[in-house]
């Protein structure tokens, strides 16, 4: 550290109070609009990202009482495939990629030990962004505009000649902000991770939940590119003629097809390695014991991570591929079930040799590996090309796709939920109405889709709006439709559970589940610097190792600093100046927002927004002066 | 755990096997062997985590809510790792010989060929299936819809094309699905190895009635299946009643000779099915209603009712008119 420093660490009641004056959450308009501090950002987000899931859960509602008979006419078609593309495009897009990011800007910077996000500013544009794409959809879904080609948006299907009108350019748009904003996430995620660790906090001490969070941040960047250039292809040739898919003028529909899935085979992983993180922290905490192979552990992070990007072909297996495209991409499809495999014995190898806690967190784990087991093996069927010749586009995928991404990753999210809930707000929540939701949600995601695997090998297509009496798929049907209220109890129990913890659940200590990493170290909830000093880490489990950890002093706290470490070993660096709250980012997203939608319907909308955009932007990187002398300052 | 054994007892009870699981041809069957192998070992697996899962967890040492213990027990520790490595070698064998087992199967499906076969063209249309079997004399091309007949053990070549959006063919009996894509020519062959009716629907998305898009191919023995392509092969008979003939004059002078052909007579348009022998069909609205006289009746007064969105209109005609009609539609054997 420099000698020249003007404030240093007297005492801890005093630089807690200079902490609390240089760290205070703006008050009014700039409190509501303004506020950069990560904690915020993603409680909003996590809400947010809760509300449309369960918006998208009600269309899955309406869904299953459509589906409960044959010939129901509950819903038309055409609403029927607004509802079903947008529960699709609601659940992957504004659910489960911002809701795992948002987790991640939640914890990465406690469980890193510093004080904010690598770029507050650019993190908080991130979520107006998302909010603004959101709202886009559902606004254009109540007033019947909602896209109806399905969240893959397959062309000819959506292309201008057979989806006029507006619905399928409300998707483009809405992927355009929605990815923009995983990107955000991502950056922040990587750089804070790579950037702000506690020092000693060598890669090798990461945690892996923080590990599950780079890997997804990073096939974040790689993956949504491939489908923000995608959704723009599509939205040009909807709004300014190109034929990018076009067969007459020779645009391809295969095209398509390739971008979308090479973004959407990882968008798969992107959901599910973060609930990996999820499942090892719990799994650690609640068998009172260091996870067994964690170095197996990362490297089947990582593993998942590159195997992710070469099996998109998978989703077209039906297109007419030569056979030995089909065989590669069947074996590179197979093979991810070994990493995965090798997550799923080392947790079970954790639990057998821990001595295991029962609470409320475990029994989602432990829901979470009897459901997403089977979703792997049908994961492996629907690798093979030839059973996916039968299984392709049936209810078969359904369950299977549900096994994975609810089984797979809702349950552990719902865990990870009561988990941190402490200390996100500072209070416990029931133990026993934990254990009533683990239980009827188990019972009411079996009883929805594992009928729906037997439906698909009955020959009952996906994406249908009713289906024949002499099908004979109607008992299934039902059966699937008590399940799927069932599982909306289980939801509103858990936002119970929720609500009961804000109001009445008893005051948690710093670490009432006796974890072992960083966040909970600090109070329930933290304060707005996360910690009155950094900590210095010098175990994989911090907490376990010392209670009391040793500290860095010598950051000023007059203003937001944080001390920069070393990628690899987390050696200390220099010092950086993040900076505070502004309207900047709120501004700059609005004005983008209006660009965007604009260009829903005229192409000047890219004018209009560049114009918009360009105020704000100079704002908000307008320079102020000097860094001080040692440190480092960016305007993001 | 309940939910499916409920329904599995369901499965028992009602359904039978499925019928991607009942094979009528080579090719369903080669897939449905590969289901098996993979269908126990995915139950051996699932079986043998859960128990070891509910076993680790039951079975464990009492928690200590003192700090644990980070001084591993190398004995232990070592032991673990051992099981951990034991149980991915194992997961990489299984997942390679599941793999081999697939590449077999992969190679099985391509092997089935014959030259000079019956060739099948099947063009995919919002939201029905134009089929025409192809001969090299074009006068002897037979055009039908949503039905395929098909001769019982003989390999059949369909060529699949679509020109409006993506469709898939899946006949679940015979074999797995090929997409019908505008601007790339896909094809397959398929076997029936038992003569009978094999029902089979549109599997990919392609707008409103693509739950209303399902086809049926009826396997039958070679003399048959010639008979029913010399019948085809048949311009419509004459009408021989007055009121046949005036249902023609119906089909002819009204809107559905703007979309339809009946060969014989001068409507010959192709943006609806050819209804040259609509009433040899045993469904109408592409496997939607059986074919009756009062179900046809419904679908021409309002298809939408039936079908919304199809691009079929309703058809707005007297009873006299609509009677003549149907007895002249009748007549189309």
């Amino acid at each position: 550290m420099s000698a020249e420093l003007a404030v240093r660490d007297v005492d801890d009641a005093a630089t807690r109070a200079a902490l609390e004056v240089t760290w205070a959450p703006p008050r009014g308009v700039l409190g509501l609009l303004g506020t950069v501090n990560h904690k915020v950002v993603a409680i909003r987000y996590i809400v947010s990202a809760f509300v449309f899931f369960a918006l998208a859960g009600v269309l899955a509602l309406v869904m299953r009482a459509q589906l409960a008979y044959p010939e129901a006419r509950l819903v038309g078609p055409d609403l029927y495939n607004q509802i079903f593309t947008v529960h699709g495009s609601t659940m992957m897009f504004l659910f489960a990629v911002p809701v795992m990011e948002a987790m991640g800007l939640y914890l990465v910077p406690l469980m890193v030990g510093t004080r904010n996000v690598a770029f507050p500013r650019l993190n908080a544009f991130g979520f107006w962004i998302y909010l603004i794409g959101g709202a886009l959809l559902w606004a254009a879904f109540l007033l019947n505009v909602g896209p109806d080609a399905g969240w893959f948006a397959y062309v000819p299907l959506a292309g201008p000649d057979q989806a006029p009108g507006k619905r399928i350019d409300v998707w483009a748009q809405m992927i355009t902000f929605t990815e923009l904003a995983a990107l955000v996430g991502a950056v922040e995620l990587v750089v804070t991770t790579l950037k702000l660790r506690a020092p000693g906090m060598s890669l090798n001490r990461v945690p892996l939940f923080v590990w599950a969070m780079l890997v997804t941040a990073f096939m974040v960047i790689f993956a949504m590119p491939a489908i923000m250039v995608a959704s723009t292809m599509l939205a040009m040739d909807r709004l300014v003629d190109t034929h990018f898919f076009n067969v007459a003028e020779g645009g391809d529909a295969l095209l398509w097809q390739h971008l979308f899935w090479f973004f959407g085979h990882p968008e798969v992983y992107i959901i599910f390695i973060p609930a990996t993180g999820f499942v090892s922290t719990i799994v650690q905490t609640f068998a009172r014991r260091p996870i067994v192979g964690y170095p197996a552990m990362v490297l089947s992070l990582i593993a998942t991570g590159f195997l992710g990007f070469g099996l998109w072909v998978h989703h077209m297996f039906a297109t007419g591929l030569p056979s030995l495209g089909e065989s590669f991409f069947t074996a590179a499809s197979m093979l991810i079930a070994i990493p995965t495999g090798v997550q799923i014995f080392c947790w079970l190898a954790t639990l057998r040799s821990g001595r295991v806690l029962v609470r409320a967190p475990l029994l989602y784990v432990l829901a979470f590996v009897a459901t997403f087991v089977l979703g792997g093996l049908s994961g492996v069927m629907v690798a093979s090309a030839p059973l996916d010749l039968q299984l392709h586009d049936t209810f078969f995928v359904v369950a299977h796709l549900h096994y994975v991404l609810i089984g797979g990753s809702v349950f552990p999210l719902l865990g990870a939920l009561h988990y941190w809930l402490p200390k996100m707000s500072g209070r416990m929540p029931s133990e026993g109405l934990g254990r009533l939701t683990v239980a009827i949600l188990f019972v009411g995601f079996q009883l929805t889709f594992f009928p729906m695997h037997q439906l698909g090998l009955a020959g009952m297509p996906r994406r249908v709006y009713t289906y024949l009496p002499e099908t004979g798929w109607g008992p299934l049907n039902a059966l699937s439709s008590v399940g799927a209220a069932l599982l909306g109890v289980a939801v509103l129990l858990f936002v119970a559970n929720v609500a009961w913890t804000l109001r009445r659940g008893a005051r948690a200590e710093d670490d009432p589940w006796g974890a072992d990493t960083l966040e909970w170290s600090t109070t329930s909830p933290p304060p707005a610097y996360n910690f009155v000093h950094i900590p210095v880490v010098e175990s994989r489990h911090p907490l376990w190792t010392h209670p009391s950890p040793r500290v860095v002093t010598g950051l000023r706290i007059d203003v937001r600093e944080v001390l920069v470490t070393d990628a690899i070993d987390a050696v200390p660096d220099h010092r950086h100046m993040l900076d505070g709250p502004t309207l900047y980012p709120f501004l700059t997203a609005m004005a983008a927002g209006i660009g965007i939608i604009t260009a829903i319907f005229t192409p000047w909308g890219i004018t209009v927004g560049v114009v918009l955009t360009l105020p704000p932007l100079i704002g908000w990187f307008w320079p102020a002066g000097e860094a001080i002398a040692g440190t480092t300052r960016e305007k993001a | 755990m309940s939910a499916m054994l409920l329904s599995l007892v369901l499965l028992l009870a009602g359904c039978g096997a499925p019928a991607a699981l009942s094979p009528a041809g080579p090719q369903a069957g080669q897939i449905a062997g590969l289901w098996a192998v993979f269908f126990w070992v995915s139950v051996v697996v699932e079986v043998a985590v859960v128990a070891f899962l509910l076993y680790a967890v039951l079975r464990a040492r009492r928690p200590v809510l003192t700090l644990p213990a980070l001084a591993a027990e190398p004995l232990a520790e070592r032991r673990l790792t051992r099981g951990v490595s034991a149980a991915t070698a194992l997961t990489a064998i299984v997942v390679v010989a599941l793999l081999a087992a697939s590449i077999l199967v992969t190679r099985a499906l391509g092997a089935l060929h014959a030259p000079q076969a019956l060739t099948v063209e099947i063009a995919g249309h919002q939201w029905w299936w134009e089929v025409e079997y192809w001969d090299p004399v074009p006068s002897q091309r037979v055009r039908t819809a949503n039905e395929i007949h098909v001769p019982v053990g003989e390999a059949v070549l369909v060529k699949l094309r679509a020109s409006d959006v993506i469709h898939s063919l899946w006949v679940p009996p015979l074999h797995g699905k090929k997409d019908l894509i505008p601007g790339h020519a896909t094809s397959l062959w398929i076997k029936a190895d038992r003569p009978g009716a094999f029902g089979g629907q549109c599997a990919e998305f392609c707008g409103y009635q693509h739950a209303h898009m399902r086809l049926l191919v009826i396997a039958e023995s070679r003399g048959a299946f010639d008979a029913w392509l010399a019948r085809q092969r048949r311009p419509a008979p004459e009408p021989t009643d007055a009121q046949a003939r005036r249902g023609r004059d119906v089909f002819l002078t009204g809107p559905c000779a703007i979309c339809h052909t009946i060969v014989g007579t001068p409507a010959a348009a192709r943006l609806g099915p050819d209804l040259t022998h609509l009433a040899g069909r045993t469904t109408l609205a592409a496997g939607t209603l059986p074919n009756t006289p009062g179900h046809l009746a419904g679908w021409i007064i309002d298809p939408q009712r039936i079908k919304p969105g199809v691009h079929m209109p309703s058809i707005g005609l007297d009873g006299a008119d609509l009677q003549a009609l149907l007895a002249y539609l009748g007549s189309l054997k």
